[in-house]
């Protein structure tokens, strides 16, 4: 009995494993090019994360206009992610050069 | 109401003139008297009256720490620089930097850049670019640059007969704007100016341009009007600015406004290039869109020449 009540507790996690892998948000890329943030709106599921990659020859970073989360200086080839486990409108910009604005929907 | 109509009409058209800016050619010799630039020559012919003259210079965006593809010495063309301001035949009283010192802020950086441009045996007043202030305190451009400063690095002096106002407008910018003051800042100034007579030059520098020159990339200062407001009892004032790693000209009243290039790399013209990122040129053309200013000062004149000299061409 406890073999058999072992198997089937074994068998419940894995399901539960496979479960939670089956549903896990994809990563989502933004790319930064040319002083731009692209894509610069992009709709997510919760548990997304973003993934901001600097392409610039110019250091760049990633900042919440709500001063949720931010990045530090991220040059050339430099990658931030956070990730967006609550749903809402999150608009984001770069600390020095704040004309670059972003926005993030999750849903 | 009709004379209401005449003077929109006038501003009107001084908006449009004031708005057409100036693009200065490489090596040409401006001269200001009363605010208003004259062009009088090409760098080598021009002579501007050196008797009594006060002279200082203005370095910008040396970007130490930069190496990509636009430039991959930018210790190299900084040295150049320096040489040139070495060999000028008077002595500058001192140098102002306008900014973007280092490329990443770090201190190995402004090392770096403090060995080279201390060559000059100068003295140096800077104010921070944003390339600068990366960390979140700005403590390694403070400590190193800011003694005597008030909040992020903004402070005053005087000398010659005119009086020198370093901004800081690269800390606390706000998403979707562009370069900033800030309140606490404009307070200051605007104690700071209430102490000087209306007959002092002054001379105003900052980082990014305090004129809005392009706002799709970023290029002017957000609350800079309410500076510019403060300025206009005076009857010389002169804005020094670096960022944008170009020579653009500006009058307005009795204000004239320059930006400079920069030691490292140029950037494009607005709106001609996709970014304002730096920009490739033929290795042989590089040093002739890098270099240094000089600005003369005679006093009692209220004449200002100030001279943009390439590192080469």
């Amino acid at each position: 009995m406890t073999f058999v009540f072992n198997c089937a507790r074994a068998a419940l996690i894995v399901a539960a494993l496979m479960g939670a892998s089956a549903v896990r948000a994809a990563d989502m890329p933004v790319s930064i090019d040319n002083f731009v943030f692209t894509p610069a709106e992009t709709q997510v599921s919760v548990g997304t994360t973003v993934i901001w990659t600097n392409n610039d020859d110019i250091p760049h970073t990633v900042v919440d206009a709500d001063h949720k989360y931010k990045s530090s200086a991220l040059d050339t080839g430099d990658k931030f992610s956070h990730t967006f486990t609550e749903p809402g409108t999150y608009e984001y910009f770069c600390s020095l050069h704040p004309h670059m604005t972003g926005k993030i929907i999750v849903k | 109401m009709t004379h209401d109509a005449h003077d929109h009409e006038e501003g009107a058209t001084r908006r449009k003139v004031l708005e057409c800016m100036t693009w200065a050619g490489t090596g040409v010799l401006w001269t200001l008297a009363g605010g208003i630039p004259r062009s009088t020559g090409l760098i080598g012919e021009a002579k501007a009256d050196e008797s009594k003259a006060f002279s200082f210079l203005q370095l910008s965006d040396s970007h130490i720490g930069f190496d990509k593809p636009a430039n991959p010495n930018a210790n190299g063309t900084l040295t150049e620089a320096i040489t040139k301001v070495n060999a000028l035949p008077a002595k500058p009283s001192f140098m102002i930097h306008t900014g973007d010192i280092s490329h990443l802020s770090k201190p190995a950086e402004f090392d770096t850049a403090d060995q080279i441009i201390g060559q000059s045996r100068l003295d140096v007043h800077y104010v921070p670019g944003e390339h600068d202030v990366l960390d979140d305190d700005r403590k390694i451009y403070l400590d190193r640059y800011g003694k005597g400063a008030k909040g992020a690095g903004w402070y005053s002096f005087d000398a010659g007969g005119a009086h020198f106002v370093g901004l800081v407008n690269v800390v606390d910018l706000k998403g979707g704007g562009m370069g900033n003051l800030g309140a606490d800042q404009l307070a200051w100034l605007q104690a700071d100016l209430a102490a000087r007579t209306a007959s002092t030059p002054i001379v105003v520098f900052a980082h990014i341009p305090l004129w809005t020159i392009y706002a799709d990339w970023g290029w002017g200062t957000q609350d800079s009007e309410q500076a510019l407001g403060m300025l206009k009892k005076f009857g010389s004032v002169t804005v020094l600015n670096g960022h944008i790693h170009q020579v653009m000209q500006k009058v307005e009243g009795n204000v004239a406004f320059h930006t400079a290039r920069s030691t490292a790399f140029p950037q494009p013209a607005p709106g001609t290039a996709p970014s304002p990122g730096p920009m490739k040129v033929e290795d042989s053309k590089l040093r002739t869109v890098l270099g240094i200013r000089q600005v003369n000062f005679v006093p009692g004149a209220e004449r200002l020449a100030v001279i943009d000299t390439p590192l080469a061409g």
